[in-house]
């Protein structure tokens, strides 16, 4: 099964590769060859008579992509064509395209003929807007050669790109292609690494935001991974029971041959893999137009650029509104779990929050949401997986994170109920010291507003790592539930009072003395102990304050984070 | 001059009361000047202290009171023109043995009549609403109730520890424990609430009955003993009338339940039952019993105090009733005229005053089409008992309750009737919810019946509480105060003449279920908004609006307690009027993160056989024999819902545009143009336009033209808008950046989905989401645990098979096999805690 997707997948492909071998094929037919000099000669003289009937043919070919048979296929893939998608994403009437009229250069496998050439190549570029701000888009179209790269093709893309960065404005590259045009060669590598080159130099001057709605395979799939977000679509195809995005480096067959594993398309490099295993992806949505309408919904948090503030869009929620909710949200029971997100929607502009990667390390909670009407980033530990401690995935899905909100002027708030990191050999065999680094050195190196609430534990160097006082926080919070100590008091007691008795009592000690915001707050490592029910009405005050923070680290050329 | 100043003084005492029950709310009457309200303050005392000397001043002071009443009553609800003596003297300290809405209800109350209070907790509640009302907390154990709030030992230590002098049972619980009651005298703490001999008295059936034959009070005729033949049988059936129903004395719940209308059916019914008593119980005896059909469950509130005197405070219409629990009650009843009610008063008072009952109580009573009534039983606190919570308390010591119960029998007649009912309605749903999924999961519910507490479960006893809202508001009295009062000796303060019917007040039992499961099956969770209905704009004065809950916003509904939420009541000068607030409440009623019952509230209420006052006990199976099914859309009011639903869809997208202070963005005129919507409403897709100027938006379908204007505020939970002229309170559910949107619509939550014209026709080549193949999958309709699991991996199982067994709220569900299938996993074990949707079994 996974054999005949790979070849539908590329049935473009091979349909191209087809066509030129029969061209090669007849090419010592004299008399053949002879017509096709006489058809190309009465084309030129007809297109002669008008340009501007030969500019509207070729648009009308441009906007036809592949072809009303490989749209129909499209279709039944439960797919839409690039166009439409671009349509979907953009506000009505607003797409301005570039480079309709580009094709490909290659003249290799019979592949200069006129019916191998389409207008605007295989894929369609241009700018736009979503609710009115600038947003520049390239849409993949598979209907053209299986989306391939070609020369072309990365040209079309590196062109918007170069001027989304001159502009300031933010890339979304809509990613539905069978890889690289095969007969480039070279040239479509080429391609490649021109787009690879111009996402490294916008990384962090402009958000990229990659939405796989199709294959990305091979050395592909690197531009995705470049970018600050990766999303995925994850409708089944209808007929053979699979994602109709994948990801993945190598397909099934190549792995089988090298390392005998089975393994379908699916499982390798689905939605569910990449949202839920390898957090390669940020999110999956159902299909097409959920992931389009979506985007739109999630462009609206982001600034345009490095250069741009965090975008304050018009908020019905009372600034100052009560939380009573939160007063009673964390257990008397320092061992019961209790769902941060509840927290993360009490204290949001109208409950809403955009998740980054809910199925991925959940044991942080990482995403968007508004406050007053501004974008801030939102971390949080989730006492409801693994007691919210820290681990190598969530370390580095927290960091990502910290550092796109820093790169982009958005203020983060940091909710902290840590018991320290995981222990065992699986994770410090992983590195979690050097992974659990990256957590560190993002909250440390950021230089947005930065805002904490410890709602509960705060133990050990994790303490130090969530968005702590140490790191430059701005303003730190406690609940009155809090505990900043070592660690928990069992664990402490046990090696105070090693080998002594009366355990249970020195624990008591132990907890009065600790399990409490005290000891932090006399020493000023927290601002103020707040009631929880008032900590939106605290935050949105503060952000409001910390908007003209200004602080900058020391020269350097670039940081050194522990990768 | 004397006669003068007591003139004065007396009109004075008018304001003055109406003051002291607003609890100093601003006066609305125009004719309290401030001057007045200052000799008032020095006045009070006075009148007050002579009020208590003098016996003929009393009088007059109850004629004073009703009058206050009716503008007291109608300003705030929960005022009451019972006046609290604060020189009366009562307790220092009262520990509330209960939780939620009812141990609330108590603190409101000692907190008037200044009395300090305890609440005793579970570890679950502690953070609950009554530990915070409460001056004191002692925590009394886990969370489950046969550890905490019936554990007897906890409770009399929590007694010691804080000195409380008297206990609140509430209601459930240990309020009808006899043994609690004697441990609270041995330590010479009041229980308010009758003496034991009353609890005693009125808890055997057989005895109840025959005090109730004694003090004239009509009891159902009926005949329990060993019948020798058919012709017996016969003769015992003519004597009592038909029709008649039969089963085995000993036999539980609806089992072996025969109604015969005719000899040949009495001969007949008389053979099933004496061979199902010989056989399934050994005991021959057979209990013939009238058979009243189509009955309404009125009951008549009693008050009564330790000197013999005794009050009946109206009645309550309780026929809206579910699984035995109350739905929507009202005071009064639309059926009653005065005689029948002053004759069931009547017989109720001189019940009371047979067992000598002291404090506030309840006689049930069953009444026909002819108007006869029939004493059901008197519940010993205030109204009926906790079903489901003495249900646990029975499982704990299940030979006690066994010994205490004995050969119960005599008036069992009811349990059987609406166990049948309930039989018939789960039947019902089961029908439904093999015919919504498609035989997929059969839901059996049943009642949760130990073999050996079978007499436990008498669907007569009513899980209930303490206090009557609807009563208090009719009669202006306070009940918790009164009872409190009677505990600690004090005479009734009322004559029988002093108690009106001022106006009508409806309440609904507002519970955290599902109602489109078997009339509701319980749901739990954290309530995320909770904001109850109680800032309405009164358009009239003396039409108002009371909650009394034990929740609050971050509240936990868990597993462990009763699902209510709370009990609305609307109250206003005629039932219309109470009815139209009670529409209004319920939609302004914020209830998230819980399955709540709101839907079918407001289903009822609107009913045209509720409106007329057609209702009897077999309302909701009558009404909705298929199961409820929510709210059926009229053509108009689909119209509504979808211009609203296109209109909220349109806001929000124009309010995704205004971005404050960004100059980056291009302003595109969106005013005045003409947008097409497509919105899906149950798979049928509607194409509408719409065009807006402000906040008014016209939308157009089917060439109807739907107004809707409002506030659009998107982050409020309620929606008020005006639709074509007309005010309606919608609540947005939910709503995501593809569309979705969920409204709540006169009560009910429809889905919607609103896609541009583009989205929408592209829509059609998204791939369909293959549905679940729910047959060979087995979930939990409802959170709760799992009691048993019958099969394991690799067994075959037959269609209709039991799967396992889920426990929620005392109630336990069969599931079964939807087809003969292998099992191939397991995903729970006995024990286990499931929620709702959680996988339990797949079959191959």
């Amino acid at each position: 099964m996974a054999t005949y997707t790979l070849m539908r997948g590329t049935v473009g492909l091979l349909n191209g590769l087809k066509c030129s071998f029969k061209n090669v094929g007849q090419i010592p037919y004299g008399a053949v060859a002879q017509s096709k000099l006489l058809r190309g000669a009465r084309c030129y003289s007809s297109s002669h008579l008008s340009v501007q009937e030969r500019i509207e043919k070729k648009r009308a070919a441009a906007l036809a992509g592949g072809g009303l048979q490989r749209i129909t296929a499209q279709h039944k893939r439960g797919k839409l064509t690039a166009r439409e998608r671009v349509e979907l994403l953009l506000d009505a009437d607003s797409f301005v395209e570039f480079d309709m009229f580009v094709e490909h250069r290659c003249s290799d496998f019979g592949m200069e003929a006129d019916h191998n050439k389409y207008p605007g190549d295989s894929v369609v570029t241009g700018q736009g807007r979503i609710n009115g701000r600038l947003v520049y888009v390239f849409s993949q179209d598979f209907t053209v050669f299986g989306g391939s790269l070609s020369g072309a093709h990365a040209q079309k893309i590196c062109k918007i790109m170069d001027q989304a960065m001159l502009v300031g404005a933010p890339v979304i590259g809509l990613n539905d292609s069978g890889g690289a045009r095969i007969q480039e060669g070279v040239e479509s590598l080429a391609g490649y690494a021109d787009i690879f080159l111009r996402n490294v130099m916008a990384s962090g001057v402009v958000p990229q935001i990659s939405l796989i709605m199709g294959p990305c395979a091979g050395g592909a799939v690197y531009s995705p991974a470049l970018t600050d977000f990766t999303f995925m679509v994850k409708a089944t195809d209808a007929d053979v029971l699979q994602d109709t995005s994948y990801l993945f480096i190598t397909g099934p067959d190549v792995v089988k041959s090298v390392t005998n594993e089975d393994v379908t398309q699916e499982e390798l490099g689905g939605a569910k893999t990449h949202t839920a295993v390898s957090g390669v992806a940020h999110r999956a949505f159902e299909n097409d137009i959920d992931a389009l309408l979506n985007l739109r919904d999630f462009f609206n948090f982001l600034p345009l650029s490095n250069k741009d503030p965090a975008p304050v869009i018009e908020c019905h929620d009372p600034r100052d509104r009560l939380v009573p909710g939160l007063d009673t949200i964390v257990p008397f029971e320092s061992t019961k779990a209790y769902d941060m997100l509840d927290i993360v929607q009490g204290i949001a502009d109208e409950r809403e929050f955009f998740e980054i990667m809910p199925n991925y390390a959940k044991n942080i909670v990482v995403g968007f949401a508004r406050m007053n009407g501004r974008t801030v980033g939102i971390v949080g530990n989730q006492p409801k997986v693994a007691s919210g401690c820290l681990d190598i995935n969530s370390s580095v899905k927290g960091a990502r994170f910290v550092r796109f909100c820093d790169a982009f002027n958005i203020p983060i708030i940091t909710f902290v109920d840590v018991p320290g990191f995981l222990p065992g050999t699986a994770q410090e065999y992983g590195g979690i010291i050097r992974h659990g680094a990256k957590l560190l050195y993002a909250f440390a190196e950021a230089t947005v507003p930065k805002i904490t609430v410890i709602t509960r534990k705060a133990y050990g160097g994790a303490y130090d790592v969530m968005s702590s006082k140490h790191l430059r926080g701005d303003v730190n919070y406690a609940w009155p539930t809090a505990e900043v100590a070592v660690m928990g008091a069992k664990g402490a007691v046990q090696i105070i009072f090693r080998g002594k008795e009366n355990q249970a009592e020195a624990e008591a000690e132990y907890v009065e003395k600790f399990a409490n915001p005290f000891p932090a707050a006399v020493r000023g490592f927290v601002d103020d102990i707040i009631q929880p029910s008032t900590t939106r009405k605290r935050i949105c005050r503060d952000l409001e304050v910390l908007a003209s923070k200004k602080q900058s680290n020391p020269w350097k050329k670039h940081a050194n984070i522990p990768l | 001059l004397g006669l003068v100043w007591y003139r004065d003084t007396f009109q004075y005492l008018v304001h003055g009361i109406a003051l002291i029950g607003r609890e100093g709310n601003t006066p609305q009457n125009a004719s309290v000047t401030s001057k007045k309200r200052d000799v008032l303050v020095s006045a009070a005392p006075t009148v007050m202290a002579l009020y208590r000397r003098s016996a003929a001043f009393q009088s007059v002071f109850h004629a004073v009171k009703h009058v206050c009443l009716k503008q007291n009553c109608a300003v705030r609800i929960c005022s009451y023109s019972t006046v609290i003596d604060q020189n009366e003297k009562t307790f220092d300290k009262i520990l509330i043995a209960n939780r939620g809405e009812i141990a609330c209800r108590v603190i409101k109350t000692c907190k008037k009549m200044g009395i300090k209070t305890v609440a005793v907790h579970s570890d679950a509640d502690a953070s609950a609403v009554h530990v915070k009302m409460a001056d004191e907390a002692v925590c009394v154990g886990p969370a489950l109730t046969s550890k905490s709030y019936l554990n007897m030992d906890a409770i009399m230590d929590a007694i010691k520890l804080t000195g409380a002098q008297a206990v609140h049972p509430g209601y459930g619980f240990l309020s009808e424990n006899k043994e609690f009651a004697r441990r609270l005298a041995l330590e010479k703490v009041t229980f308010i609430g009758p003496d034991t001999h009353a609890i005693q008295a009125m808890g055997d059936k057989i005895e109840s009955k025959l005090i109730a034959k004694a003090a004239k009070v009509n009891t159902i005729p009926g005949f329990d003993g060993v019948v020798k033949d058919p012709e017996e049988a016969v003769k015992i059936a003519g004597e009592i009338g038909y029709p008649v129903m039969i089963k085995a004395s000993a036999g539980g719940g609806g089992k072996g339940m025969r109604i015969a209308w005719n000899d040949e059916e009495t001969r007949e019914g008389f053979r099933f039952s004496s061979q199902e008593a010989a056989s399934s119980f050994g005991d021959d005896r057979l209990l013939i019993e009238k058979f009243i059909d189509n009955p309404r469950h009125i009951e008549i509130q009693v008050l009564a105090d330790k000197h013999g005197n005794a009050l009946w405070l109206n009645e309550r219409e309780c026929s809206i009733q579910r699984r035995n629990q109350k739905v929507v009650e009202e005071a009064p009843s639309t059926y009653l005229d005065p005689e029948t009610r002053r004759a069931m008063g009547e017989q109720a008072v001189s019940l009371a005053k047979a067992v000598k009952y002291s404090s506030a109580g309840t006689v049930e009573f069953l009444v026909d089409s002819q108007k006869n009534f029939y004493f059901l039983e008197m519940n010993t606190r205030l109204q009926a008992s906790g079903g489901d919570v003495e249900l646990e308390e029975f499982v704990e010591k299940p030979v006690e309750r066994d010994e205490e119960r004995g050969d119960v029998c005599s008036s069992r007649f009811f349990e059987d009737q609406s166990s049948c009912r309930v039989l018939d309605h789960l039947k019902g749903s089961d029908r439904t919810c093999r015919k919504a999924s498609e035989k997929s999961i059969a839901l059996h519910c049943r009642i949760s019946i130990h073999p050996s507490v079978r007499p436990s479960v008498h669907p007569s006893i009513h899980p209930s509480n303490v206090e009557h809202p609807i009563t208090e508001c009719i009669t202006g009295l306070d009940l918790v105060q009164q009872m409190i009062r009677i505990a600690k000796g004090y005479k009734l303060l009322h004559q029988q003449t002093d108690i009106p019917i001022n106006g009508w007040a409806i309440e609904s039992r507002v519970y955290a279920e599902d109602p489109y499961k078997s009339f509701g099956l319980p749901s739990i969770g954290r309530l995320s908004q909770y904001q109850e209905p109680l800032d309405l704009v009164n358009v009239s004065a003396l039409v108002s609006v009371r909650v009394d809950s034990g929740i609050q916003e971050g509240s936990d509904i868990s597993i462990y307690y009763d699902p209510m939420i709370s009990k609305l009541v609307t109250y206003g000068k005629s039932r219309e009027e109470a009815l139209k607030k009670m529409e209004e409440a319920l939609d302004n009623y914020v209830i998230r993160g819980v399955t709540h019952n709101i839907s079918l509230l407001r289903e009822i209420i609107v009913h045209p056989r509720f409106v007329s006052g057609d209702i009897s006990t077999k309302f909701l199976p009558e009404v909705y024999p298929d199961g409820f099914k929510g709210h059926i859309l009229t053509a108009g009011e689909k119209r509504e819902l979808l211009a609203a639903a296109a209109a909220l869809h349109t806001a929000a997208q124009l309010r995704s545009q205004r971005f404050l202070g960004d100059l980056r963005v291009s302003s595109v005129p969106v005013e005045s143009r003409v947008l097409e919507l497509c919105v899906e409403l149950d798979k049928d897709v509607h194409i509408l336009a719409i065009s807006h100027s402000g906040n008014k938006f016209t939308v157009e379908i089917d060439g109807e033209k739907v107004e809707v204007s409002g506030e659009w505020n998107l982050a409020s939970a309620l929606l008020p808008v005006t639709i074509n002229g007309q005010d309606r309170t919608l609540q947005c559910l939910l709503r995501t950046a593809s569309g979705d949107i969920t409204l709540q619509y006169l009560g009910t939550s429809f889905k919607l989905r609103v896609l541009s014209k583009l989205a929408a026709s592209l829509s059609k080549h998204m791939p369909e989401k293959l549905p679940e193949d729910t047959s060979s999958i087995l979930r939990s309709p409802m959170p709760g645990s799992v009691v048993a699991v019958a099969v394991k991996a690799g067994d075959t199982v037959a269609e209709g098979q039991e799967i396992c067994v889920i426990e929620a709220m005392k109630m336990q569900n069969s599931m079964t096999a939807a087809k003969t299938a292998k099992v191939k996993s397991v995903h729970c074990k006995a024990g286990d805690t499931v929620g709702e949707g959680d996988l339990l079994v797949e079959l191959e």
